[in-house]
């Protein structure tokens, strides 16, 4: 196979247990060939044991001891497949309102969100909730795959209604990029092969629009940033001097001979050179993994941030976040917490929840300020120092933040920038 | 015109570097758990490019079954020389003399489930506060649900209901006295992807993945190869096969294929055309549907 330039693909796939999300998921994987006998048999024999006529395509995603008992995903379950054009990376994540936190977790990384409707119900509150997480972690593409058409004779005109009634809803968010398919996972229409039963439509089934969509502008490749995870000194004598900052370019891309500045410190210099993976490179941009020699000798450490000069992210002790409660204990108002940005970490308070998001109707409330489990609220907080930050939306990697609490090390919170 | 994008395998690269560098910087003492595997071996790879140039700074831990073969040992000390860095051997043998876990009884018997005991030993007398693994979510099931940064208790358990979200590149590594974590920094790899980069790098791995004449018997459908501590039955019959291994563990329970592939090319597409997940061989996971669950609970690898 030829890899050089394959690219890697994330979606996310959120779904309760009967909107065929597993059915889908497991047509995916068998029709691009991605099960393997093994795996094949053992699926066949316990649909056998379940009496299901055929193979449960849906028996593919089954997980833990207790979802398997259950019969529905709690957790977070990642799948890959291959296929000659792409590696995809699916982060299938269950769809019931009490798993809101694996739904956001899940979208957190991903190119693209896949969101199933059910041809026989339209669109439901699931639906905008799985849309509205989409827009809230933006995800910059949307696939929203009506399923079930089978059950409804292939009908040109359910599908017209359903897109249309996500068009209305939608159009307030902030997705960029949405399209609709109609398939049908059980049967196969329009997911890896084109329906036979759908002459109606003419765009591609979801596999080909999952191996073409232009993703490699996914990433912010204008404003650079790169965050110090750890300084490399190797100590020996061919390297004696040497002093790389290693990291991986959050957005952008960084060239030997730019002019950068380090924040907080606000010292300038030039970079003196760049080593990648695979040895010393002239350029390096987002998300490379590389280490970054500077030709002045500047105190730097792990937490600080190398940008261009001429391009810097806003400094701020008070910032206003989405925030994303992910813990069964609720937030304690003014409580301090760890919060981690980056590669930087440091104390920082809830000052006041602004208003909280109900995830049934997508209305603010701004009496109920609690944030339990699940919550979606947007909060003030309040650092120690600075974060050098930007909004979310122009950039994933320095615009979110979690929250640690340090009573029992528990991750508590996801943020968004806004 | 450059290209402002990296293909699969530069992302899966540099996303481990990434989680391996996030070690260093979160954690007082990690190891690499080496295994002599080629996903061990990839591991100790990334970590060279992660800290170049200077030395891999974690100490190489293997768990030692006793039930080794013996070209995976020549192969971990050769590597260990190379790279300069310390090796610390967890003794399955010593735990069973020291009357700390009991050898299995009959035919099937193996040490897969008495390495957790000598694994955790290992970790909590070094003090090891980070065990870096080789797991893959495509391996196993139970796998697939597993963190890059994976909290244990201070039994050493792993609480698969209780995971810590993990969002964006926010790995959140805090931990108490006497808990650990295990981090798999290649952890959204496939078999595929592992091959396809030990070829691209041109990785050393042990002789034993390559195609070569050896002496097998025939158990539960895999070739188990012969070795003084196998117990054959009378019906068992030793045979001479060209056979290589898809995965490298416990000599009495790692099953080889027959194959022709002796060069890494060979493997490659041998492996693309595979049809059986590769731990199809190993007895340790055909024991129950969620064995490896179970184990993982427990504080297996």
């Amino acid at each position: 196979m030829q890899i050089d330039n394959n690219q890697l693909l994330r979606f996310t796939t959120a779904g309760s247990v009967d909107d065929g999300k597993s059915t889908l998921i497991g047509r995916l994987l068998y029709d691009s060939k991605s099960i393997f006998e093994d795996q094949l048999e053992a699926v066949e024999s316990t649909s056998k044991q379940k009496g299901h006529v055929g193979v449960d395509l849906a028996l593919f995603t089954d997980g833990l001891r207790d979802e398997r008992e259950q019969g529905i995903t709690i957790d977070v379950a990642y799948r890959y497949f291959t296929t000659p054009k792409r590696k995809f990376i699916i982060a299938d994540t269950p769809g019931h309102i009490q798993y809101t936190r694996n739904m956001v977790t899940g979208a957190s990384t991903a190119n693209a969100a896949i969101i199933l409707v059910d041809a026989r119900h339209g669109v439901i509150e699931q639906t905008k909730r799985h849309a509205f997480i989409a827009s809230l972690l933006h995800i910059p593409h949307v696939i929203v795959c009506i399923n079930k058409m089978d059950l409804v004779d292939y009908s040109e005109e359910v599908y017209q209604n359903i897109t249309g009634q996500f068009e209305d809803f939608s159009s307030k968010m902030l997705i960029p990029d949405i399209r609709f398919i109609p398939i049908s996972a059980l049967l196969g229409d329009n997911v890896v092969n084109r329906s036979e039963n759908m002459d109606w439509y003419q765009g591609a089934p979801l596999l080909h629009t999952l191996e073409t969509m232009h993703i490699s502008s996914d990433i912010n490749k204008v404003d650079s940033r790169f965050p110090v995870q750890t300084v490399l000194r190797p100590q020996s004598k061919e390297f004696v001097d040497y002093r790389g900052y290693a990291g991986r370019i959050s957005s952008g891309v960084f060239r030997v001979g730019d002019e950068i500045a380090v924040l907080p410190s606000g010292f300038t210099s030039r970079i003196k050179g760049i080593d990648g993976p695979a040895g010393a490179v002239e350029e390096a941009f987002a998300p490379m993994s590389v280490s970054i020699t500077l030709e002045d000798d500047i105190d730097i450490s792990r937490g600080d941030m190398i940008v261009r000069a001429n391009n810097q992210p806003e400094a701020a002790q008070d910032i206003e976040v989405m925030l994303c409660w992910l813990n069964d204990k609720p937030a304690r108002p003014r409580a301090k917490y760890t919060i981690m940005h980056t590669s930087n970490e440091q104390k920082a308070m809830i000052r006041e929840v602004i208003y909280k998001i109900d995830i049934e109707t997508l209305n603010r409330k701004t009496e109920d300020t609690q944030m339990c489990m699940n919550d979606i609220c947007k909060v003030k907080i309040r650092t120690t120092k600075p974060l050098m930050q930007d909004p979310y939306r122009e950039n994933r990697y320095t615009g979110s933040i979690i929250l640690i609490d340090d009573n029992t090390n528990e991750t508590v919170a996801a943020g968004m920038i806004v | 015109m450059s290209k402002y994008y990296l293909n699969y395998l530069d992302e899966l690269e540099s996303e481990a570097i990434f989680v391996l560098r996030e070690v260093w910087a979160q954690f007082q003492n990690p190891v690499i758990l080496f295994s002599g595997g080629k996903d061990s071996i990839v591991i100790t790879h990334l970590a060279k490019k992660a800290f170049y140039p200077a030395k891999i700074p974690f100490a190489l831990m293997h768990v030692d079954t006793g039930h080794n073969f013996p070209e995976t040992i020549q192969f971990r000390d050769d590597l260990i020389e190379a790279l300069g860095v310390r090796l610390i051997v967890g003794s399955v043998q010593e735990s069973i003399d020291e009357g700390r876990v009991a050898e299995e009884k009959g035919k099937n018997a193996t040490r897969n489930a008495l390495q957790i005991t000598t694994l955790l030993d290992a970790i909590e007398s070094n003090k090891v506060d980070c065990a870096i693994g080789g797991g893959r979510r495509d391996e196993e099931k139970a796998r697939a649900k597993e963190r890059f940064f994976s909290h244990r208790d201070d039994f050493g358990q792993w609480d698969p209901k209780n995971q810590r979200p993990e969002l964006w590149n926010l790995f959140n590594g805090k931990h108490f006295e006497g808990e650990h974590f295990r981090v798999f920094p290649i952890s959204n790899w496939t078999e595929m992807d592992v091959w396809n980069y030990i070829l691209r790098e041109n990785i050393q791995i042990p002789s034993l993945y390559f195609a070569h004449e050896r002496e097998v018997i025939l158990r539960n459908n895999s070739w188990i190869p012969n070795s003084e501590f196998l117990k054959l039955d009378e019906r068992e019959e030793i045979v001479t096969k060209k056979i290589r291994f898809r995965t490298l563990g416990d000599i009495t329970i790692t099953g080889g294929i027959e194959s022709d592939a002796d060069t890494l090319e060979k493997i490659v597409q041998e492996v693309s055309a595979m049809r059986q997940t590769e731990r199809g061989n190993r007895a340790d996971d055909k024991r129950s549907e969620t064995a490896m669950e179970d184990r993982k609970k427990q504080g297996y690898f």
